[in-house]
């Protein structure tokens, strides 16, 4: 038998063993998702990333400046010009006329070649300049293999809007996500990580049942998830390179809500045991020994933990409503931290440890607020009535979340200060629950 | 090697589309009145016996009541937002239940229990469970055994109607009393 066929022959027998596969299959075009910023644009800046040069044989292998364009765009910090409108295509500094520049109201311009420097190896090449000084901000050479161009030149995006705003981009990151398609009894789930512009989406999982829940490792190597494959809520952690998975909860009742301590070590989850009560637990995932964190006979739920890993932060309905609540991890005094409103949830803590991100109950809408943690005070960011899900960027500057509209449930993005909104829908299926990944280790 | 590898991706798909998620089918477990009795002659020799001739009764047809379009046909009970209380006409709706798994403790019955999609989903999964087990309280109450029952909570995963109006999350806030077969 050829040897892809058996290949992929393999790939097959491990998906049908069990209900749900748990695979990589190639990336899949209708699961890709598709950016537009809604608002906020205003402030832009504007800057140019000119086509870069190719030096090699044959076809560009990869448009690196159209990508880095729409990276920076996607940002909404940056209004990027239309290769089409450039009165010149310098590929290298020495050939900038900055007055070409300045005439079209550019900021900043950058220019670069991508090098064909081996047999399966490339260099990313760019210069960025301060038009107004004609001055170079910077200059580097990143080298990629083919499969790596695209990483890498997410990497490069990066470096660029570091350099410009001082804060770490997020542009080689990925997100996971679950999709919905059909409907039920027949509905679909998978779920999928894809790049953070929602390129290269791979199915991580899929199921006739629901999948919930993801959570990333705090090394990006791993996902946490809820699944009911096998008819009731089961904790499953998965390896994305290998695809291998293996079951750390399933308990009688409800697994639910797994949340990774900052050193990887830990999950806690929500089980319900046989007394039929929702309450948070710490599960040691290398000695498997499970401590018991509350106990009254209020759902409690959705934890999620302090940077210091010696806090948790989670949803109890012990006053009536859903409100958030932190308790020690070691165990102790429960406090109250959310006070305005009737019903807020599913407590996520800000990279800086600053804030939480929320679902608050606004006049009806359901949407996403931040407490600030030292003040105390909500500021509802966004506008929606069923907002749910949110999850910040690791670079903290932007939340995305899940929403609905037209009748379908699409991700959206706001950032912290509220300005900047983008809606991400799917081309295909309902998304939701978005969760996104920590930096690459750098 | 394109063709083929599309084709066997359809393949996979629709083995994966057709396997899990589909109610078990209902049988009906109809017995007639009428026994059988057998008694086993060995091949060793022959045994003579008396032949009687005894009159049966007649019996009645026995259809399983929890099957579709039986007498427990209705098999979902409704609740108000954010409430996990069962009103006096779903009591009434399981009493019934619970006096048929009362008289037939070799059944059982899965209680999953659902919300609308407002608020956020592992939430939901909390309240859905609590619907089941208020549910499960009262048939307990009403005689039937912890053994008979099983409790699952979807949450919002799992709605019966799609739509983000009244109409339809009042549907979806339900515990359906699944029965196997």
């Amino acid at each position: 038998m050829p040897r892809e066929i058996s290949k992929l022959m393999i790939v097959i027998k491990k998906c049908l063993s069990g209900l749900a596969a748990f695979c990589l299959l190639a990336g899949m075009a209708n699961a890709e998702l598709r950016i537009e910023i809604t608002g906020g644009v205003a402030q832009a800046v504007p800057i140019a990333v000119v086509p870069f040069g190719w030096s090699g044989e044959g076809e560009l292998p990869f448009d690196v400046a159209r990508t880095i364009r729409a990276d920076l765009e996607h940002s909404g910090r940056f209004k990027a010009l239309a290769p089409n409108e450039m009165l010149e295509r310098p590929t290298s500094g020495l050939d900038i006329d900055f007055d070409d520049w300045r005439i079209l109201g550019i900021e900043v311009v950058i220019v670069g070649q991508l090098l064909h420097t081996g047999p399966d190896r490339y260099t990313i090449q760019f210069q960025l300049f301060d038009v107004f000084r004609g001055k170079q901000l910077l200059g580097y050479r990143q080298p990629a293999s083919t499969r790596q161009l695209r990483g890498a030149t997410h990497l490069v995006a990066d470096m660029i809007y570091e350099e410009l705003t001082g804060i770490r981009g997020i542009f080689s990151t990925r997100i996971a996500y679950i999709t919905t398609s059909g409907k039920p009894p027949n509905t679909h789930f998978r779920l999928i990580v894809a790049d953070a512009d929602g390129a290269n989406a791979r199915i991580l999982v899929e199921s006739n049942e629901p999948l919930m829940s993801p959570a990333w490792s705090p090394d990006g190597r791993k996902l946490a998830y809820v699944s009911f494959e096998k008819k009731h809520s089961e904790i499953y952690v998965q390896t994305l390179k290998s695809g291998a998975r293996k079951r750390v909860s399933s308990r009688p009742g409800v697994n639910g809500a797994p949340a990774w301590s900052p050193d990887g070590r830990k999950l806690a989850v929500t089980l319900s045991k046989a007394d039929g009560n929702l309450d948070i637990y710490i599960l040691d995932l290398r000695s498997q020994v499970l401590t018991r964190l509350t106990r009254r006979n209020s759902i409690d739920t959705e934890a999620a933990w302090s940077r210091d890993g010696r806090t948790i932060y989670f949803t109890s309905d012990r006053a009536g409503q859903p409100q958030i609540y932190q308790v020690p991890v070691s165990g102790g005094k429960v406090r109250r931290v959310s006070f305005e409103g009737t019903y807020n949830a599913r407590p996520r803590l800000s990279p800086d440890g600053k804030q939480l991100a929320v679902v608050h109950n606004d006049r009806g809408n359901y949407r996403i607020g931040l407490i600030g943690l030292e003040q105390g005070f909500m500021q509802v960011l966004t506008k929606g009535a069923l907002d749910e899900s949110p999850s910040f960027a690791p670079n903290g500057e932007t939340l995305i979340y899940a929403t609905r509209e037209g009748g379908q449930g699409v991700l959206a993005t706001v950032t912290v200060d509220g300005r900047i909104h983008q809606r991400i829908s799917s081309v295909e299926g309902e998304v939701r629950e978005p969760a996104w990944s920590p930096f690459r280790r750098r | 090697m394109w063709v083929i590898r599309q084709w066997i991706i359809v393949g996979l798909v629709m083995v994966l589309a057709g396997c899990g998620g589909s109610s078990g089918t209902m049988m009906d477990d109809g017995m007639g009145g009428t026994g059988s009795d057998t008694s086993a002659h060995g091949d060793q020799g022959a045994s003579a016996s008396g032949v009687g001739d005894d009159n049966y009764l007649s019996g009645d047809e026995y259809a399983d009541p929890t099957a579709a379009g039986g007498a427990l046909g209705n098999r979902v009970i409704y609740f108000a937002f954010d409430k996990a209380d069962v009103d006096e006409a779903s009591r009434a709706l399981l009493a019934e239940h619970a006096r048929y798994l009362a008289d037939n403790p070799g059944r059982e019955v899965r209680l999953e229990g659902h919300t609308d999609e407002r608020g956020s989903r592992e939430y939901n999964i909390g309240l859905g469970e609590r619907r089941a087990q208020a549910v499960r309280q009262i048939l307990m109450l009403d005689g039937v055994s912890a053994a008979q029952i099983s409790t699952v909570s979807y949450g919002e995963e799992r709605p019966a109607a799609l739509g983000s109006d009244e109409e339809a999350w009042s549907l979806n806030r339900r515990v359906e009393l699944v029965y196997n077969p």
